[in-house]
């Protein structure tokens, strides 16, 4: 199905957000909203920052505290000056009517507003992210509606972004869901075991494929030849040389840095006899 | 709202004095993944041209633990707006937000660093003024630098009972400082962090985890280590540099100091010769003139800067071990595995 308009991408900052609002709504709110902001290109927009809107909704009238909304727009504009209003986001799994009314008045802000769902409720099972941008659908002349057409979502992250992401990933597998930064020497462990298993599900399938169990794919087959002729073959006394004069430069700066910490310890004590 | 548990985190050897725990009202910082986002977003997006980048952490204080719900960022200093704006800046934003039911209380700071430079004058003086305002406050320092190499770096910090006194009586002669036996590992205590997530954050990582893209993140096993060695270096070179120029001050001001003092010694001594020889005259012994107008002592030099120069220093050479440490570890796996080829 292919899906016309704009990409979206989306930061993962963003969607922490909109969780985080939604766990304080208000008592009685059934869903939280805010306003989106972000850059526009030509074929993409980039969310990267949002903000959460008080509002009140009712059967038949929804009110949106649109002096809150310029206030807190100027406030980061201040922080961030690129950053644009190019949407509204809202909790719930469903398009209703007041999201057109409100959808309104984001056009106003901003042109080609886009509307993005987060069912935070979990209703289908799934946390369904959507972005939508809206069109007018009807018969010309007469009533004109609006109809949401969804766009294609994706992820990105900038490369710390990433990192950080995948320590928080961590904690849910913790049963009390809470991780301590680790330190140094276990991190490269750690990395080293991703890598491993990764290695292990590598060889795995190609065992399968070998016994015939799983039918060769052959951009795979590229990919690990890839794989294979990227591990250099260097003669083993030119590696020995490279390894020797690398752990040499780091055992002289250890022994730098643990004399000068000496240093000034005897400084300070000097100091305080004196 | 879900119910929140704790574990006890794995504490990192910093600056603080290790071994024991720390007798201040905070003895752990749980931080919200929300909060470590914002400030890694933060420094990604408007960090890359100035050296710092500032913001203001909110939450509030359980039992003993500090706990980060939220933060936000602050404006660069511009040239062209004064001070008045970020007060204003400030009490704005945690108004908007006390209507959102986000915790409006501030309980800190944080602070991008540049190869773990930060412990500077203007670090100790915010922090003090945090500090004396609220009780339990923290500095967070992110280093973007060491995250991009594949392991999050946040560090939070707080200043020592003992130097609260210090910076409270602004009184950062050596004399004051002896008294209060401070060196530079009693400046900062490093607090322990935990991150803690919400159930609805942790779906949101499940789903994150099934539609990205599998990135390379293998920054971490990256076997180059040179051009980081070199610039850390390079900065660990420049502080000690500052150190020996203090260190020369703090010399010839005691050298000066006690050259006073034999002058003094020798002009009392003259003094009493001549009242003997007089007397023995039969005159009036001259007046004992005031010593101190005389002689003035000479201003004992600040140590406030050698402390936090010492610090810094103590912080870089900490930041290279554990570089080394990885590094070395990393090269010892290479071996291993060249040698089963």
């Amino acid at each position: 199905m292919s899906v016309y308009g704009p990409v979206v991408k989306i930061h993962p900052v963003v969607l922490a957000s909109i969780c985080d609002s939604y766990e304080r709504r208000n008592e009685g709110a059934s869903r939280v909203i805010g306003t989106l902001l972000g850059t526009v290109d030509k074929h993409s927009i980039e969310v990267t920052n949002c903000f959460s809107v008080p509002h009140n909704e009712s059967e038949d009238e929804v009110a949106v505290d649109m002096e809150f909304a310029k206030n807190m727009y100027e406030l980061h504009k201040r922080v961030s000056p690129t950053e644009v209003i190019i949407g509204w986001y809202a909790t719930g799994f469903d398009i209703t009517e007041h999201s057109v009314l409100i959808h309104e008045y984001y056009s106003r802000e901003a042109s080609n507003p886009i509307h993005l769902t987060v069912d935070t409720a979990l209703q289908s099972g799934k946390m369904n992210i959507r972005a939508y941008l809206s069109a007018q659908m009807g018969v010309p002349g007469k009533t004109v509606g609006v109809m949401f057409t969804p766009l294609t979502v994706k992820y990105i992250y900038y490369d710390t972004e990433r990192i950080g992401v995948d320590l928080l990933q961590r904690t849910r597998d913790a049963p009390s869901r809470s991780k301590g930064l680790t330190s140094d020497l276990s991190q490269v462990g750690g990395a080293a075991a991703r890598v491993q298993d990764m290695l292990t599900t590598v060889l795995a399938y190609i065992d399968d494929v070998l016994s015939g169990k799983v039918a060769a794919d052959n951009s795979v087959g590229r990919f690990l030849t890839d794989l294979v002729n990227k591990v250099p073959t260097i003669p083993p006394e030119d590696f020995e040389n490279m390894l020797n004069s690398n752990i040499n430069d780091l055992l002289m700066v250890t022994y730098l840095s643990n004399l000068t910490q000496a240093q000034i310890a005897l400084h300070e004590k000097l100091v305080l006899l004196s | 709202m879900a119910s929140r548990k704790e574990l006890s985190s794995v504490s990192s050897s910093g600056m603080a004095s290790t071994g024991g725990t720390l007798d201040s009202p905070v003895k752990q910082v749980q931080i919200e993944g929300l909060v470590v986002m914002k400030i890694i977003k933060h420094y990604q997006e408007e960090g890359q041209g100035s050296e710092v980048v500032q913001g203001v952490l909110l939450g509030l204080v359980v039992d003993d633990r500090l706990e980060i719900t939220n933060c936000f960022p602050f404006p660069q200093h511009t040239e062209d707006d004064a001070d008045f704006d970020e007060v204003q800046y400030q009490m704005e934003m945690m108004r908007s937000l006390r209507h959102v039911n986000i915790d409006h209380l501030h309980v800190g700071w944080y602070q991008s660093t540049y190869y773990g430079s930060f412990v500077s004058r203007a670090l100790l003086d915010s922090q003090f003024s945090y500090q004396h305002a609220i009780e339990e406050s923290v500095v967070l320092i992110y280093d973007p630098i060491k995250t991009a190499q594949g392991s999050l770096s946040l560090k939070a910090y707080r200043l020592t009972p003992k130097l609260m006194e210090i910076c409270k009586e602004k009184d950062f002669t050596p004399e004051g400082l002896k008294k209060a036996s401070i060196g530079f590992e009693n400046m900062f205590e490093e607090v322990p962090i935990v991150i803690k997530n919400s159930h609805l954050i942790n779906v949101l990582m499940w789903e994150l985890e099934d539609k990205s893209t599998v990135a390379d993140k293998h920054e971490l096993l990256n076997l180059s280590s040179s051009n980081h060695l070199e610039k850390s270096l390079q900065l660990l070179m420049d502080r000690v540099d500052d150190m020996s120029q203090e260190i020369v001050k703090y010399n010839t001001y005691s050298r000066n100091l006690s050259k006073q003092q034999q002058q003094k010694h020798q002009y009392l001594q003259r003094r009493q010769q001549e009242n003997a020889q007089r007397q023995s005259r039969g005159e009036a012994p001259l007046p004992e003139e005031d010593m101190s107008k005389l002689f003035k002592p000479p201003q004992p030099p600040p140590r406030m800067d050698s402390l936090l120069i010492a610090g810094q220093i103590n912080n870089y050479c900490q930041n290279v071990k554990e570089f080394t440490s990885q590094n070395l570890g990393k090269l010892f796996m290479a071996e291993a595995l060249q040698g089963q080829n």
